[in-house]
């Protein structure tokens, strides 16, 4: 029995005394997960949820979720002796009046941004490495479904103070309902409970955004956690790593300690970042009034690209039956998000039913081995960031003297051109690694030594890698493509042909691969060098 | 000898020589291009017509014609006034450095008794708007800070950003910033209109308003940075920029060092 493991066995036998858990606990508190840096990416979202749960509840004590008007009287002279809502007049005297108000404000804030860059990150990670694969389609689901809401969620944060800023975004949420054909109007009237911006919007997204949308975010996390825990964590190839076991440090001590001390530095972090760099100074906005906007409203950076779909679309409306369809704001404020989030929920299921693989993997991909699915993800990645860089583009415009004109009309075009050029380049670059890394295990490493041999020529030394690399290199599979039947025996087309044509044609793309270095091609090298 | 020449050689040698090369000339530069700044003498006023039509003849004339009255290039002046000089010429505005969208605030290339030289001019041409004198700008006296805000905010702010900080507009113009400048030319470009700005008569903004916009505009330059760093004040902007660089890139950071094996 190792140190560790004692150490697992004490804890148990601990509350075994007293509760009887003892086999459970050992079983799960002696749990081993693999160690990779990227695997502590969805920690970060979970650290930050707490953090916004907490720094949250201590906002709710002094916020007041109404739009009554009242006069400001506290101690900010600006904006001493004028009307604002009681949400924005609470908002200020939390950062003016309460102690350490302010710094919970910021620390509120910037977590839901460092919340939103861990989801995308972690997302990242999981699709790069092909952790979505079958078992673990469903936690995908739930993870994208986290995704969306998080942005739903940040967005009503964003809007409850009721500045000007928050007030202008909400216009724009306004607008985006009423584009919605025929229902949009009425929609709209229901969610604000009249015209715009009326009293009712505030308190209704204050229950949905601290009663509604955590509690659903509490049970998505806890159902995601433990289809991890069920399904046990993926590893990266390597030597003695297989695809049924797991290979790395258990749950108690070792891991409860990283991810402990992992949870007090993302907290450290967040509440660095929120008391050195200010964010939504809303005492700058001033409070809400609809006659009223500010150059550069923008809203948060989850929700920047989809501003920056909106500002680059044409000017295209449709009048039909009475009524207007703005083509300019459904398009690319719910159509495209729409297609978007669709097409990444249903990934994994479109690339297993592409590939024809349907087995289990808990062995991860290193991206280069899947030039197509590496290729996608980084082309959708270019779309987005072209819209989201769209979304500055007013900042960018001042800040580079570039004008808004070319940077929309560049975005126009980027948005189309540049995704398909994303695509080509990181798939080459993909089978140029693989082609390194066939490389690598037939030659070895160059060290950089020159040697003259007696003949007088010159040769660089090449060092063999290690039997572990040489593992890491060479042990994924490389798919064939699918040859599924287009015609019957007499060549005439059979029914389902173009589905499988289809199929065919993708898990063709999918197969492009240089072929990984053989244990026959390496002995026949051995003794070249 | 010996050790001048193994310093010569030493290889921090370079680096060294070429700061202190480039610290010497910055400081020349910057002591021989310091201008003496009077504030402008009350000289008499034909006087300075004169001397002004003098200056305008050599410096504005090729554009703006032999009289003023204006060219393909560059619109007339008769009318436009003495506090359109003053903004256009003190704030260095014109004479423009290039034909680009707009004409950019720079080091004014007038002294300021030159500029008054020239408002004096141009004034004589035609009645306009005159320079504020020092009396009608004690805004600290006649402005309030609240009010000015209110009054920013919904004349303003759509162009020039929340606090001030200034704004895209169309075609490469811009709402400059705010920030830093002379209340005097702040009030004259409310009352002239400079470039892509509309003129903001005393009927639309009273004088007394526009004491507040300017108190305003000065509580908001002198303003603290409350919250820490204050980004630029320019909104969610640099806030995402920050979060995905310092933010994530230290959280990875401490991730990678977590996950590194224990030696």
């Amino acid at each position: 029995m190792t140190a560790r493991e004692r150490v697992a066995g004490n804890v148990a036998g601990y509350v075994d005394d007293r509760t009887g858990a003892a086999k459970w606990m050992k079983k799960n508190l002696t749990k081993v997960f693999p160690d990779h840096w990227s695997f502590l990416l969805g920690e970060i979202c979970l650290y930050s949820f707490v953090i916004l749960l907490l720094s949250g509840t201590f906002l709710t004590f002094w916020f007041d979720p109404s739009m009554k008007e009242v006069v400001y009287d506290g101690s900010y002279e600006p904006l001493k002796g004028l009307k604002m809502s009681a949400a924005y007049a609470s908002t200020l005297d939390i950062s003016f009046e309460v102690r350490g108000g302010l710094l919970m404000r910021q620390i509120h804030h910037w977590a839901a941004l460092i919340f939103m860059v861990g989801i995308v990150v972690h997302l990242m990670r999981v699709y790069f490495t092909g952790a979505f694969r079958k078992p673990r389609e469903f936690n995908w689901i739930i993870g994208v479904g986290l995704l969306t809401l998080g942005i739903v969620e940040g967005f009503l944060g964003y809007s409850l103070p009721d500045d000007l800023l928050s007030g202008t975004g909400i216009r724009i949420a306004e607008a985006i309902i009423q584009a919605i054909p025929v229902v949009g109007s009425y929609l709209a009237f229901f969610a604000f409970g009249g015209a715009f911006p009326g009293e009712a919007f505030i308190p209704r997204i204050y229950t949905v955004h601290i009663l509604l949308l955590p509690g659903i975010f509490l049970a998505l996390i806890t159902v995601h956690l433990m289809l991890v825990w069920y399904q046990k964590h993926t590893q990266f190839p390597g030597p003695g790593r297989t695809e049924k076991n797991v290979v790395g440090y258990p749950l108690m001590p070792v891991y409860m300690a990283k991810a402990g001390g992992f949870f007090f530095i993302v907290f450290g972090v967040t509440a660095f970042l929120g008391a050195v760099a200010s964010i939504n100074p809303i005492w700058l906005y001033g409070p809400y009034t609809p006659a009223q906007v500010s150059a550069g409203s923008q809203p948060d950076w989850y929700m920047g690209w989809l501003d920056g779909l909106v500002r680059m679309a044409p000017p295209i409306e449709t009048h039909a039956l009475g009524y207007t369809i703005s083509w300019n704001i459904l398009i690319p404020g719910l159509i495209v998000p729409g297609i978007m989030f669709t097409g990444l929920a249903l990934y994994p299921f479109i690339e297993s039913w592409a590939t024809g693989d349907k087995r289990e993997h808990h062995l991860l991909d290193r991206p280069r081995n899947t030039p197509n699915r590496t290729a996608i993800g980084v082309m959708a990645l270019t779309f987005t960031l072209v819209s989201l860089l769209n979304g500055g583009n007013d900042i960018i415009a001042t800040t580079f003297h570039l004008t808004i004109n070319q940077m929309m009309w560049f975005s126009r075009i980027a948005i189309i051109v540049l995704p398909p050029i994303a695509f080509v380049v990181t798939k080459r670059l993909c089978l140029s690694l693989q082609r390194a890394d066939r490389d690598l295990v037939l030659h070895g490493r160059e060290t950089g030594r020159l040697v003259r041999m007696p003949s007088g020529e010159f040769i660089e030394v090449h060092e063999p890698i290690s039997a572990e690399k040489a593992w890491v290199l060479t042990s994924h599979e490389q798919l064939a493509p699918l040859e599924l039947p287009e015609h019957d025996g007499a060549g005439v087309r059979r029914p389902g042909a173009l589905k499988n044509k289809i199929r065919n044609r993708i898990s063709r793309a999918a197969a492009v691969a240089v072929p990984k270095a053989t244990e026959t091609e390496r002995r026949e090298l051995e003794g070249h060098h | 000898m010996k050790r001048l020449s193994r310093l010569r050689r030493h290889h921090a040698a370079g680096p060294i020589l070429l700061i202190f090369a480039l610290f010497t000339i910055g400081t020349t530069f910057q002591v021989a291009s310091a201008v003496n700044s009077e504030s402008p003498s009350v000289a008499d006023r034909s006087v300075a017509i004169e001397e002004g039509k003098q200056i305008f003849l050599k410096g504005c004339s090729s554009c703006h014609g032999l009289n003023a009255e204006g060219a393909e290039i560059a619109p007339s002046l008769i009318g436009v006034g003495a506090a359109s000089v003053d903004f256009q010429v003190g704030t260095g505005r014109m004479p423009m450095a290039d034909m680009s969208q707009q004409a950019m605030r720079k080091k004014p290339v007038y002294t300021p008794e030159e500029v008054y030289a020239l408002a004096m001019y141009v004034a004589s041409l035609a009645p306009g708007p005159e320079i504020p004198t020092e009396e009608a700008l004690n805004y600290e006296r006649d402005g309030s800070v609240a009010e000015g805000g209110e009054l920013f905010r919904t004349n303003c702010a759509m162009c020039h950003n929340f606090a001030g900080q200034g704004g895209a507009l169309t075609q490469g113009k811009y709402a400059p910033t705010i920030m830093g400048v002379e209340p005097k030319h702040i009030y004259e470009a409310m009352i002239t209109g400079p470039q892509s700005m509309p003129v903001f008569s005393d009927k639309t903004i009273t004088p007394e308003e526009k004491l507040s916009i300017i108190k305003w505009a000065k509580a908001a330059e002198a303003e603290p940075q409350l919250g820490g760093a204050a980004l630029g004040r320019v909104g969610p902007v640099t806030e995402g920029l920050l979060v995905w660089t310092l933010g994530i890139g230290l959280l990875v950071g401490v991730a990678v060092w977590l996950a590194m094996k224990a030696k």
